[in-house]
């Protein structure tokens, strides 16, 4: 089990601020993940869509593509940060 | 080093009254000040709501600041970050720095400011007459951030 949060616009568009998830075996990565929520379709393929600019933290860390995610993290997606 | 997120306004001049008290190694204070204006992209902005994430954000900034202070010779830094609803004219941010001597503080405040606007996570919604909108990145703040990288870390 994993916790997905969202912020700001992926909030408000998603409808949700966090979920509890239980991961496929396929998903091991940032990538994956993002792949597997987009398959959700309507406005998850198109707010995860590749060419959007989507930010990922895993346990409140900046994420890559490539960063690990396994049970038990907080995996939070948001839209770049605006602040200052 | 303090990192503080709060709907309450701030006191500049008490802020660093207290980030130099008992620190007679502090002879040169520097602070930045970002304020809520009234026009943003050509649209007048009534209202501006600060959203965040809880948790991560206060670790961002104690990160930033943790890597200003290894980077240059400074004593104390101190990060104020309003959230919630504000107007125009509200005070948004506080970066104050203190050191021994001026460069350390300029360079320090400039730093600390410019990986807050790309790493700590804010999201500001606007009202404008024409409806509410959340603000969208510059690429200038990404190149703002990027210059403090040396050429062969990028």
């Amino acid at each position: 089990m994993v916790t997905l949060l969202y912020f700001a616009r992926l909030r408000e568009t998603f409808g949700t601020s966090s979920e509890q998830a239980v991961l496929p075996d396929q998903v091991g990565d940032v990538r994956s993940l993002t792949e597997w929520l987009r398959q959700r379709g309507g406005v998850w393929q198109e707010e995860l869509a590749a060419a959007r600019p989507v930010r990922v933290a895993v346990n409140q860390d900046m994420a890559s593509p490539d960063t690990t995610v396994r049970d038990g993290d907080e995996i939070a997606f948001f839209p770049p940060v605006t602040g200052g | 080093m303090a990192a503080r997120v709060q709907t309450e306004d701030f006191d500049l001049g008490a802020e660093i009254a207290r980030l130099r008290q008992g620190n007679p190694a502090i002879g040169a204070v520097v602070a930045f000040v970002g304020l809520v204006r009234d026009l943003n992209e050509n649209a007048s902005v009534s209202e501006m709501t600060l959203e965040h994430y809880p948790g991560m954000t206060e670790k961002a900034l104690t990160e930033i600041e943790a890597a200003a202070k290894s980077r240059w010779d400074i004593v104390e830094t101190l990060v104020i970050h309003r959230v919630g609803a504000l107007q125009p004219t509200d005070q948004i941010v506080l970066v104050a720095v203190g050191s021994a001597h001026r460069h350390e503080a300029f360079a320090a405040c400039e730093f600390i400011m410019d990986y807050l606007k790309t790493q700590a996570p804010f999201w500001k919604k606007e009202q404008t007459p024409q409806g509410a909108h959340w603000v969208d990145a510059r690429e200038s703040d990404e190149t703002a951030a990027q210059r403090w990288i040396p050429p062969q870390a990028k």
